[in-house]
């Protein structure tokens, strides 16, 4: 049989129809062309994709499971090493591991990996009706500082090897950026939320509403009985860009602009949390965040939404198809620009006048590509005298976070790099004996999955650790 | 879910509860806030803690019903719950190294500087307190400032009870008089303290003022409640929930703070007519 060229497309809402709606964009395989993709894995020899996978997902084996029909088995191969699966098969940049990797994708397309992950999770969530197993308990305490994915993960792997785990949540939900970055067309809410109630399933105790660092110590945990700690405590405060008038109405990090609509529900009819909706929209930044801020923003009803970043598209760090469906709906990409200023109202002759300090514009710079940097990466370069003004009433700052300073603040011993990023060893753990950390609070803003991958690796660690110690 | 163990109205718009919250009871310190929500789907807000007490694990909450939110707080009962409710947040009010310290609270913001006033009377600072209303019926916690002051001072806007005027009056007679404070502490609305550090500055005293903008997380995550400080001529970007409340009066800068603050005045008027008209409808 002649092998598809092409990946199976996934069906997908109508651009015109999504960009005005926050239903899931992507709406999934359906059975026959979940089956049909399957058939498309070589399952050669050498398994490349699964080196390519963070957590290192037993890929050929799932996908044989689906060939013969059976989608329950495939989940159980996945879980093994996923604690979240039906979510990476939403938010993982599979085109630059697994599927990177694809021996098919040397001559054809590769094996559309993630949405067959998805199809299988979903399938799984749909009709699975055995509850999981508690495992029988090793006795031991472990405490999981933040529900986003790398807590998630780690809490899922050592629950699954007996241990008897407390995640600790700042806010009032669990799953961290999941739930308050990462927007519903992307990651639908209730997905996450079957995540974590499998989790709890497994044992798990999730305590929302405890802040570590302040409700609690990390000494204070380890004075509780918990033998070991992961701080997974994520991104922390967002980047500004240090520029005059940021501090006017309708300026917002991404974080806020996106745990506002996100977490805090907004973007429904007579929210309670308010937002900035409709008029003209610039979100500064080409990263994923970026994407979902510009996306978000259209389907609060923005007249017109600007993405501001300041290299070229092929610099540009956002995953391919987030950009592609941002294209789609209208986005307007303005490359090669760098704000240097926000514009703001300011009425000399009415203090009182209700416009004042709100946005009216972002004064841009053309920018053009210069010498490669040291990481080979040319560098952007302002044009002098190419100044303009791009007429918006919001303005989205999606440049990064830098890690949340609430832990290192209060744990004495704990090394941080001079990012704030905590110092840890290939196995996960810090300067301090006992606590490991991974996620956006070691390497500051990156993937879903490599936090997921540094959970993985944190739970390993502990694992060890407690085991001889 | 966090009881509602004592609830008190202090005056017709200010209500004070003691809330059942031990991990957050024995650790609050004055100067620190909590984040609450009234109920699922509903919005966070910051509130200051009023008081603590960490052996009946009770958390004291003072607020003034200014929009929905507050207006949802109030009517829960005594004995009901709330949502969600955590802390402490925020940076303690430093008291280290003062020994003579004049508080000056304003309206609801006396709620905040009792606390800090009582703590600094039990290190044994020597403490004046200038509180100030805009009038008699919206006085509150006289009783308790009398207790830990050495000296009290009461000024009504309209002149209805005590002294007439506003607390810049009594803080500029006694810097005048020669007073010498470690350290002013002001607590109430934004151009109260914006004055109040324009009243203590040919002085040459320390102001410390207590923020609150508008925030979501209240952890270092969001940036909203981002203010600006001006140290040695240069704009800084602060956060208020990580690096405040407390800030040095001299450096913040309170007109970009009162912009700020006034983002979503249209929507809250709003949602707090719709929330009346709701509970009116309910009763």
């Amino acid at each position: 049989m002649a092998i598809e060229p092409k990946k199976h497309e996934m069906p997908s809402q109508e651009p015109q129809v999504r960009a005005h709606n926050f239903n899931e964009v992507a709406l999934g395989y359906t059975q026959e062309i979940a089956l049909a993709e399957a058939q498309r894995c070589l399952n050669c020899k050498n398994r490349p994709c699964v080196q390519g996978c963070p957590v290192n997902i037993a890929i050929p084996d799932f996908i044989a499971k689906m060939k013969t029909g059976d989608f329950e088995g495939a989940y159980q191969v996945i879980s093994q090493s996923s604690a979240l699966p039906a979510v990476c098969g939403r938010v993982c940049p599979q085109e630059s591991q697994c599927e990177s990797k694809c021996t098919l994708g040397i001559k054809f397309e590769p094996v559309g990996i993630g949405r067959l992950e998805r199809f299988v999770a979903d399938w799984h969530n749909a009709h699975a009706t055995e509850a999981p197993v508690k495992p029988a308990s090793n006795g031991h305490k472990v405490a999981i500082v933040g529900a986003g994915p790398s807590g998630l993960t780690c809490a899922g792997d050592l629950a699954r090897k007996g241990y008897q785990v407390s995640i600790f949540e700042a806010l009032h939900t669990a799953g961290g950026v999941l739930v308050y970055g990462i927007p519903e067309f992307r990651l639908p809410k209730a997905i996450v939320a079957k995540e974590v109630e499998g989790l709890k399933a497994l044992g798990v105790d999730v305590e929302t509403n405890v802040v570590i660092g302040k409700t609690l110590t990390i000494d204070e945990l380890f004075e509780d009985g918990y033998e070991a700690v992961f701080v997974g405590s994520g991104a922390g405060l967002p980047n500004f860009m240090n520029i005059p008038g940021e501090a006017y109405k309708g300026v917002y990090s991404a974080n806020e602009f996106l745990t506002r609509s996100n977490l805090m529900k907004a973007y429904k009819d007579d929210p309670v949390t308010p937002i900035m909706k409709g008029g003209k929209v610039a979100v500064v930044g080409g990263g994923n965040v970026a994407m979902d801020a510009a996306r978000t923003a259209l389907r609060l009803g923005a007249e017109h939404v600007y993405i501001v970043y300041r290299r070229s598209m092929e610099e540009l760090p956002a995953r391919k198809e987030e950009v592609e469906h941002a294209i789609e709906e209208g986005i307007d990409f303005h490359l090669l620009q760098n704000p240097v200023e926000v514009l703001g109202y300011n009425n000399p002759d009415d203090p009182r006048d209700p416009k004042n300090g709100f946005v009216t514009g972002l004064k841009c710079i053309k920018m053009e590509l210069g010498e490669p940097d040291a990481k080979g990466r040319r560098r952007p370069v302002p044009i002098p005298g190419s100044e303009f003004v791009l007429d918006v009433d919001t303005v989205v700052i999606a440049i990064g976070t830098s890690p949340n300073p609430l832990i290192k603040s209060t744990t004495k011993g704990l090394e941080v790099n001079a990012h704030g990023g905590i110092i840890v060893n290939e196995s996960g753990l810090t300067s301090r004996e006992g606590v490991y950390a991974g996620g956006d609070a070691v390497t500051g803003a990156a993937t879903v999955i490599s936090a997921m991958g540094a959970g993985k690796l944190a739970a390993k660690g502990i694992d060890e650790y407690l085991m001889h110690k | 879910m966090y009881q509602i163990v004592r609830k008190k109205e202090l005056n017709p718009t200010v209500t004070q509860m003691e809330i059942l919250a031990p991990m957050v009871a024995k650790k609050a310190k004055p100067g620190q806030f909590i984040i609450l929500r009234v109920n699922e789907e509903g919005e966070r807000i910051p509130l200051t803690v009023a008081g603590t007490n960490p052996e009946e694990g009770t958390v004291k909450i003072i607020f003034q019903i200014v929009g929905s939110t507050t207006a949802l707080l109030n009517a829960k009962k005594e004995g009901e719950s709330i949502q969600d409710f955590v802390g402490p947040l925020g940076v303690a009010t430093h008291t280290e190294g003062i020994k003579k310290v004049c508080i000056v609270g304003g309206g609801v913001g006396c709620a905040i500087a009792m606390p800090v006033a009582q703590e600094f009377h039990r290190l044994g600072a020597e403490v004046t307190s200038i509180i100030g209303f805009r009038s008699k019926d919206l006085l509150i916690l006289e009783d308790e400032f009398r207790a830990c002051s050495d000296k009290l001072v009461v000024m009504t806007d309209d002149g209805s009870y005590a002294r007439h005027g506003n607390v810049t009056v009594p803080l500029k007679e006694m810097l005048e008089a020669g007073e010498k404070f470690d350290m002013v502490i002001t607590i109430g609305p934004l151009i109260m303290m914006k004055f109040v550090t324009l009243a203590a500055k040919p002085f040459g005293v320390p102001v410390t003022v207590s923020m609150n903008p508008i925030m979501i997380d209240g952890t270092g995550m969001c940036g909203g409640c981002r203010l600006t400080l001006i140290q040695d001529g240069k704009r800084v970007t602060k956060f208020a929930c990580v690096d405040g409340p407390d800030f040095n009066g001299y450096e913040v800068d309170f007109d970009e703070a009162m912009s700020r603050g006034r983002m979503y005045f249209g929507f809250e008027r709003h949602a707090y007519e719709e929330t009346c008209n709701l509970l009116k409808g309910g009763n």
